[in-house]
């Protein structure tokens, strides 16, 4: 894993995408009707970028997320990820990738409520078959990073929103992946507490070096934090900037840097 | 996913909707217990069958005959084998060769012969049999009023049934006002019987002709052959009376009086053989008609019935009403395992449903776990630990749900026994086979009724599933 993760200083790179996106395209046919949920979509992302994805709602922000998450297969075009191309992977590739290679947060959470919130950071290395000896001290490693060690054996209906989202990015890095994907992950939350989340974000854009990829319709938050905004219309790009307002040298807590490396 | 963490999880998923998968899991386990108890019903009816048979002496039994008298014993064996070369006679040194055989217990000659006997100064004509010790431990004998042989050699004797009525006057009849055992031993039992019969004695001296006819015609008189026939008498004493049908059985019970095997060889009682063989060398040597062979293992009769006849004899055991008894058995366990199984389908579908609920309400919870990267056949294998616990739980409390049912139905059915004054009998048997067989089958069903569950859970689209909430 280590090998890809390449830090966001190293800008001489950029000519090796982490991600590519080529004319991406997803059709949804509805009876007569066809709507082009994304509709030749074509961007790279660098590694260790920090990225938003803006645009209206309906614009096709998570449907390019899912694509670029292996959790749907373009129409066309393709996506290629550290020089793969994630249409030609089978679907159990797919799984792998998605395993390993990203970890995905989202508005609602989507936390097991049946499961504490140890198991919850759990399961993924219960996919991967991670040795039961190592389990407990990687869950450990990944809560205190979110500060939720004393909440482990709480169930996710027993936490606030805001500390069910941390949870969501404790299982999302259990795994050490190299895209950190989130699908308006404040959506949910107060401005506090959506901020105190997206801290975390830039956290893990920048001491673990996760290249991030998220959505939002927020324009504020999407500017505060982002060094690019692409702007999406109609399952279209409209447009790509870099953002020079993105507060990246705002103070923050270095004490556990490299803890999860 | 690994086997434990799979069982880890298929089992909180079934304590999530406790409610639901334990109503299914008893709908199994009554499909298993059904099945149990039907084959434990047939299993133990068979064991009580072959019990009963093996305990009678006949199915343990081969009865060895000669071939150079292939009329004289009866209509079962191969006619078809002429008394070529390797036919033998039946005398004293080939039933110790029998003896000798693997799988034999021992080999006894079969001695019957009828005669004349004397109750009371009056005569009465029947046939008589020997029997060797180890009769006394055959089924026949358990109801023996008074008791068996004190010795090999007493001279003692033990009457059928309808022959000591006979004695006593009083006439046989069958049925429901039938006289009991114990009536007719009480007034014979130490009691005296003279026994008239005819003594072989060799003399070496001209062969006369063959005497044709049938053998069971015998009587002193006939003799006049390489030996010479005397007429003696033996004293009995009445030790017992057994309830003993004389036509329904072969070998050494067929009589209606018995005496002890040795003092019977001992007396040299002229029998059939001794006219068929006239014209053989072995004047000097007993001849047996039949020796009746007891093997170890009834299993392995046919071996040891084919190195007999190798030896050069006919054989004869009842080994196909064995056959046919195992085969209308297996026909029966069949039926039973069939309607026991149609509870066990039943209760197949409940898990199917179950499942399926299952997957519509987990939609979401499959696409999270897809998300965060369970692959098509965790998900797949999920279901299937799932199916596979409630089976193998079912398969458990169902065997031991048919363990009790067939225990009360076997109580109930000794209490109405004893009832109806009859000995209680084991009718009902569950072997370890059938324990560890119906839970392995009741896992497997689920397996299979897991199938279609577990193929649309895997196949589930996680964008979908977290679509909507
Ligand atoms: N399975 C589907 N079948 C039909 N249409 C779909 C399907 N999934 C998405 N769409 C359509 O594709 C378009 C883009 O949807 P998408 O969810 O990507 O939008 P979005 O930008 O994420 O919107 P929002 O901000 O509301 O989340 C929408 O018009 C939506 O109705
Ligand atoms: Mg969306």
């Amino acid at each position: 894993m280590s090998v890809i993760q390449a830090s966001p200083a190293d800008a001489p790179t950029v000519a090796i995408p982490a991600i590519r996106v080529d004319n991406l395209c997803r059709h949804y046919r509805m009876g007569e009707t066809l709507i082009r949920a994304v509709d030749g979509v074509s961007l790279e992302v660098r590694a260790g970028e920090f990225i938003a994805l803006l645009g209206a709602s309906g614009s096709g922000k998570s449907s390019v997320l899912n694509l670029l998450a292996g959790l749907d297969r373009p129409t066309a075009g393709s996506v290629i990820v550290l020089g793969r191309d994630l249409a030609r992977l089978s679907r159990e590739e797919l799984a792998r990738y998605r395993l390993h290679t990203v970890g995905m947060v989202f508005q609602s959470f989507n936390l097991i409520p049946s499961m504490t919130v140890a198991e919850n950071v759990e399961l993924p290395l219960r996919f991967a078959e991670v040795n039961r000896s190592e389990r407990d001290g990687m869950t450990n490693t990944a809560l205190a990073r979110v500060g939720l060690q004393s909440r482990m054996h709480h169930r996710p209906s027993e936490l606030s929103g805001g500390e069910q989202q941390r949870v969501a990015l404790a299982r999302a890095l259990i795994n050490r992946p190299q895209f950190l994907l989130a699908d308006e992950p404040t959506g949910n939350l107060d401005s506090r507490t959506g901020t105190e989340i997206m801290n975390m974000v830039r956290e893990f854009n920048q001491q673990l070096g996760m290249t991030v990829v998220m959505v939002t319709h927020e324009r504020a938050l999407a500017e505060r934090y982002a060094e690019r905004l692409i702007h999406l219309a109609d399952g279209k790009l409209v447009s790509d900037e870099p953002n020079s307002r993105a507060v990246s040298t705002e103070p923050i807590s270095t004490a556990s840097e490299g803890s999860l490396a | 996913m690994k086997l434990p963490d799979l069982t880890e999880l298929a089992l909180r998923n079934l304590r999530e909707s406790i409610l639901r998968n334990s109503l299914t899991t008893v709908g199994i386990s009554v499909g298993v217990a059904s099945l149990v108890a039907m084959l434990s019903l047939g299993i133990g009816l068979q064991q009580l069958a072959s019990r009963r048979l093996m305990k009678s002496g006949l199915f343990d039994t081969i009865v060895v005959t000669s071939r150079r008298e292939p009329r004289n014993f009866g209509r079962d064996e191969d006619r078809n084998s002429p008394p070529s070369a390797d036919s033998r006679l039946l005398d004293e040194p080939s039933r110790v060769e029998l003896n000798r055989l693997p799988n034999v217990i021992e080999a006894n000659p079969d001695i019957r012969f009828a005669t004349e006997l004397r109750y009371d100064d009056k005569p009465y004509l029947t046939t008589v049999a020997a029997l060797p010790e180890s009769s006394q431990s055959t089924d026949a004998f358990e109801s023996i009023q008074g008791h068996f042989f004190t010795s090999d050699t007493a001279p003692e004797a033990i009457l059928q049934k309808s022959f000591a009525a006979e004695l006593l006057g009083r006439p046989h009849n069958t049925g429901a006002n039938e006289t009991s055992v114990s009536e007719l031993a009480a007034p014979l039992l130490g009691k005296e019987l003279i026994m008239s019969y005819a003594q072989r004695e060799t003399s070496p001296n001209a062969p006369a002709p063959a005497v044709p006819g049938t053998a069971s015609t015998l009587g002193s008189e006939n003799a006049a052959a390489s030996y010479s026939v005397v007429s003696r008498q033996q004293k009995l004493k009445i030790i017992g009376v057994v309830d003993l049908d004389p036509e329904s059985m072969r070998g050494p019970t067929r009589g209606r009086v018995f005496i002890p095997l040795k003092l019977a060889e001992s007396l040299h009682v002229m029998q059939p053989t001794d006219l068929r063989e006239l014209s053989s060398s072995s004047g000097d040597q007993t001849l047996y008609s039949s020796v009746s062979v007891r093997v170890k293992d009834p299993a392995q009769i046919r071996a040891t019935e084919d190195a007999i006849k190798k030896m050069g004899f006919n054989t004869f055991s009842i080994l196909d009403a064995t056959r046919s008894l195992q085969q209308f058995f297996a026909v029966l366990d069949l039926f039973l395992g069939i309607f026991g199984s149609l509870a066990l389908a039943v209760a197949s579908i409940g898990i199917v449903n179950t499942l399926v609920m299952a997957i519509l309400e987990r939609r979401r919870e499959i696409g999270i776990m897809k998300a965060i990267g369970a692959s098509d056949l965790d998900v797949k294998k999920l279901f299937f630990a799932e199916a596979g616990a409630m089976g193998v739980l079912g398969g458990f409390v169902g065997v031991a749900l048919g363990w009790a049912i067939g225990h009360v139905i076997n109580l109930g059915t000794n209490i109405y026994l004893r009832r109806q004054a009859l000995p209680p009998e084991h009718f009902w048997s569950v072997p370890w086979w059938l324990v560890g067989a119906a839970i392995l089958f009741s896992f497997v069903v689920s397996l299979v009724a897991g199938l279609y569950p577990a193929a649309r859970a895997a196949r589930l689209d996680p964008v979908q599933a977290l679509r909507y909430e």
